[in-house]
């Protein structure tokens, strides 16, 4: 397990992470430390935080207290070059795909790579063609998002991600939008990038993926990291009455 | 005495119609350019900006355009500046329409869902650039049939104009009607050429609709 190599610079720190909506305190001091190439699955209820969590990494949300490192660098809220570093790094998926509708596929892979990285055409449309063969559609480069499935969209997606090369990707709830049946088809390509070594932090409620793919699973409960633990543990013997409840409850 | 024929009365009705196709020009460009200036000032982060926005759209849009003519013209004789109708009629004009557009474009642009502009951010791009590759071009097809109405709108305003001595249709048709002393037909006139402006712009709004509906 990755974990154990105990790298010298974390791919993520989080340390005493508060974030309140208004009077509403979501997260009430997380910490975590997740290492290069570790794949992190987040459990737990509706409305325990994962999602806000997710969405604190690249700066979606802003937090009150605690910090936030990604690859060494702290995340500077206030700070538009230095969140527009750190969003280069870490790239992120919607569960709604947000796709952009006006833009063919091609486009829509290209348009960040080549604002802010300035890249050149022809790198451009080598990128876009190579990333679009990785999720296997490399014959909808043309294509406008709504000609295509709900799988096939989140696979431009995580293709569109995927361009500006990021260390980390953040996927929240990727499948949860999905028809069962397109489920599998952006499993697989999630997979293939965990296989890869890509560091992820993802949201799921797909616990046979979570299972299968992650190397630590975090269970989270009322905005604080309840149980955590490899995921043949932790599915096996949950440790709190919280988790053993969550874990039955989708039975 | 001289006798007008309906010619000479719309000939002389169709020199001025110009002016008031000019006036009505430069106040929409006008108002697109600052309206777009105020729309970007509304969006942004900043919030004392935003909240300026909304206080002088509501200003303009709860005052009448007319007032808003009267100060114009007055307000800058008073502060010593050199006005002259043109002006004032175009500074008028040009906010009124500024105002209106802006909020026409405002509720078009928060009609784009959140995760577009969600997808920009994570995506590393700027303000400006999400504005301008991502949540423009997905409003301004929305924009399109009610910014070509309100040009409607702004074609009719011009007539106030009238009121502070501009020499445009409505006036001309004053003017003509005070040498003819035949208000019905020159009035009738005056109606049917603003009519001829406005109903090529609304129908062309009412297809462009159409067309982007369609797709």
């Amino acid at each position: 397990m990755p974990a154990d190599l105990t790298p010298a610079v974390p791919a993520l720190t989080i340390a005493g992470l508060r974030k309140s909506f208004g009077s509403n305190e979501v997260l009430k001091g997380i910490d975590l430390t997740v290492a290069p190439g570790e794949v992190i699955a987040i459990i737990g209820k509706s409305g325990s935080g994962k999602s806000t969590l997710l969405r604190c990494v690249n700066g979606l949300e802003t937090f009150q207290h605690g910090t936030l490192e990604v690859d060494g660098q702290a995340l500077a809220q206030d700070n538009a070059a230095a969140m527009r570093a750190l969003r280069q790094r870490v790239g992120m998926i919607f569960q709604s795909f947000n796709l952009f509708p006006h833009l063919t596929v091609g486009k829509n892979i290209m348009l960040a790579p080549g604002l802010v990285r300035k890249l050149p055409a022809d790198v451009l449309l080598e990128r876009a063609r190579r990333l679009l063969e990785r999720v296997g559609l490399a014959e909808k480069f043309d294509a406008y998002p709504d000609q295509l499935s709900g799988g096939q969209q989140q696979r431009v997606a995580i293709a569109r991600a995927l361009a500006m090369e990021p260390m980390m990707l953040l996927c929240d709830e990727i499948t949860s939008a999905l028809d069962p049946e397109l489920v599998g088809e952006v499993l697989a390509v999630v997979e293939a990038l965990a296989k890869e070594g890509m560091t992820l932090l993802m949201v799921t409620h797909e616990m046979n993926f979570a299972r299968k793919v992650s190397d630590r699973v975090i269970f989270m409960h009322q905005g604080r990291v309840h149980e955590q633990g490899p995921p043949e543990r932790l599915f096996a013997d949950p440790q709190t009455a919280e988790l053993r409840q969550f874990l039955s409850s989708l039975q | 005495m001289v006798e007008f024929t309906l010619w000479d009365i719309l000939r002389n009705l169709l020199f001025a119609a110009r002016w008031t196709v000019l006036l009505s020009l430069i106040a929409f460009v006008g108002g697109s350019l600052v309206g777009l200036l105020l729309l970007i000032a509304r969006l942004s982060t900043h919030q004392l900006l935003g909240r300026a926005v909304a206080a002088y759209v509501q200003l303009f849009q709860g005052t009448p355009l007319l007032m808003q003519l009267f100060l114009a013209y007055f307000g800058m004789a008073m502060l010593g500046a050199q006005t002259s109708v043109w002006t004032a009629a175009t500074l008028a004009l040009t906010l009124y329409s500024s105002a209106f557009l802006t909020e026409i474009w405002h509720g078009c642009v928060l009609s784009i869902s959140r995760g577009q502009w969600e997808a920009g951010q994570a995506l590393a791009l700027g303000f400006i650039e999400q504005l301008r590759h991502i949540i423009l071009p997905q409003a301004g097809r929305i924009a399109v049939a009610p910014t070509v109405g309100f040009l409607v709108q702004v074609v009719k305003g011009t007539a106030l104009t009238s009121v502070i001595g501009f020499v445009e249709l409505t006036k001309a048709g004053t003017m003509i009607t005070n040498a003819t002393f035949k208000p019905f037909v020159v009035y009738s006139s005056v109606a049917l050429l603003y009519f001829l402006i406005c109903y090529p712009i609304s129908a062309y709004a009412r297809s462009l609709e159409r067309k982007l509906d369609a797709r």
